[in-house]
């Protein structure tokens, strides 16, 4: 985060933050597990999206909201502990809601515990922040995350299959390697190199180091 | 027990279904050691060894625990504060018990507890209903295959430093192209045995 005016930041840099400057998956390269794994169609990133995103908002909510009765001894064990009892909620909730698509996207959902993101922001910026920021700053995070994977799955549907959310829309035999396991690997690294070069280009004030 | 099917499942757990190359799981710490092959190295060692104890631990917190008292549903609770405990536990009696090993090792410690695979498997090894020697050959073949992945890509990830690569591919987006290139190989072996 840059030095300047860091007492009076507003809420949609704090967004934007999470969306450009810090974007989860193309600029940290953290989280990548799901990234890769239930981006091969939109549906299913579609909804590991929205998992994440509602994980690390009620986190970032929770964690701020309890800051001030945390001892920082054992501030990690009970981080630990928020994001595994909100993961808990969502995993359940999903398996009701959307079964076909827990059956894909289920193992990740559960496994969004051990994202380093989730528990950076609640170490970095919630346990710090009073409620409403940590809140548009959980909003950011997320929605950059899921704006990634939105980016990637769309991409991988599109050449992979032609379809969009199962709906065809390119009458052309498609490249099935985008689908297939080692098709996720090549996405996020022509993807990433996009996205390095496009910040490179139009976004690159100096301060950032990769 | 029939030694036949346990070694399927080492086989299938550490080639066929490789976690990293198919279940995409592991991969922060998969490209964040990779860059030296020694780094790779220590992180396999300990990885395997905290993924046996950590699956074997679950297994019976499972069985004898959460089964007997209905809480099933707080499986994630429950395994993500084992891993955590036994990593925590494990960094103190190994600082005090072998400090040589501790100054090689200790930092790959820290880093497992965020790795996802070590949650994986308790998981998948509950899912799929494994007896608890067949969980312990389950974590043993995705360890394996785990530190397979990272000494494939520590080898290759030397020699790159010497190639001309795109700017805007430097670094991480050329890990990933390569990741998949090898994802392909692998892609071989599946149908070797199903399950």
């Amino acid at each position: 985060m840059s030095a300047a005016g860091e007492e009076q930041i507003s809420y949609w840099e704090l967004i934007r933050n999470g969306i450009l400057k810090e974007n989860t998956i193309f600029r940290l390269a953290l989280s990548l597990c799901p990234a890769i794994a239930v981006t091969n169609n939109l549906k299913n990133g579609f909804f590991m999206g929205v998992a994440v995103v509602v994980v690390q908002v009620m986190v970032n909510l929770t964690i701020s909201a309890m800051r001030n009765f945390i001892h920082p001894r054992i501030r990690l064990p009970i981080f630990m502990l928020v994001i595994s009892g909100w993961v808990t909620i969502v995993n359940l909730v999903m398996d009701a809601a959307v079964p076909d698509v827990y059956k894909d996207v289920g193992l990740y959902i559960q496994l969004i515990v051990a994202f380093a993101s989730i528990l950076a922001r609640a170490e970095m910026f919630a346990s710090k922040n009073s409620v409403t920021p940590s809140v548009f700053d959980g909003i950011g995070m997320g929605t950059g995350f899921f704006i990634a994977l939105m980016i990637i799955s769309f991409f991988r549907e599109v050449v992979g299959k032609g379809q969009v959310w199962g709906i065809p829309i390119i009458d052309a035999k498609p490249l099935l390697i985008l689908i297939l396991p080692a098709g996720g690997f090549f996405a996020v690294g022509i993807l990433m190199a996009a996205f390095n070069w496009m910040y490179a280009k139009y976004f690159s004030s100096g301060g950032h180091s990769h | 027990m029939d030694f036949g099917k346990l070694f399927e499942l080492v086989v299938s757990s550490s080639l066929v279904n490789n976690y990293v190359f198919t279940m995409f799981l592991g991969l922060c710490i998969f490209f964040g050691v990779t860059k030296k092959m020694e780094t790779s190295i220590g992180m396999s060692i300990t990885f395997t060894t905290v993924m046996m104890i950590s699956a074997a631990l679950s297994w019976i917190v499972y069985k004898f625990i959460m089964v007997p008292l209905n809480i099933e549903f707080l499986l994630i609770i429950v395994f993500i504060g084992i891993v955590a405990g036994l990593v925590q536990g494990s960094d103190t009696v190994m600082r005090k018990l072998a400090p040589d090993l501790y100054n090689k090792l200790g930092i790959y410690l820290a880093l497992i507890s965020t790795n996802c695979i070590i949650l994986a498997v308790p998981l998948q090894s509950v899912g799929n209903k494994y007896n608890f020697i067949e969980t312990i050959a389950f974590a043993f073949g995705s360890g394996l295959g785990f530190s397979l992945a990272m000494i494939i890509m520590a080898s290759i990830r030397e020699k790159l430093e010497l190639a001309d690569v795109p700017v805007p591919f430097r670094g991480l987006p050329m890990a990933f192209v390569i990741t998949g290139l090898i994802a392909l190989a692998f892609t071989g072996f599946s149908g070797l045995i199903t399950l």
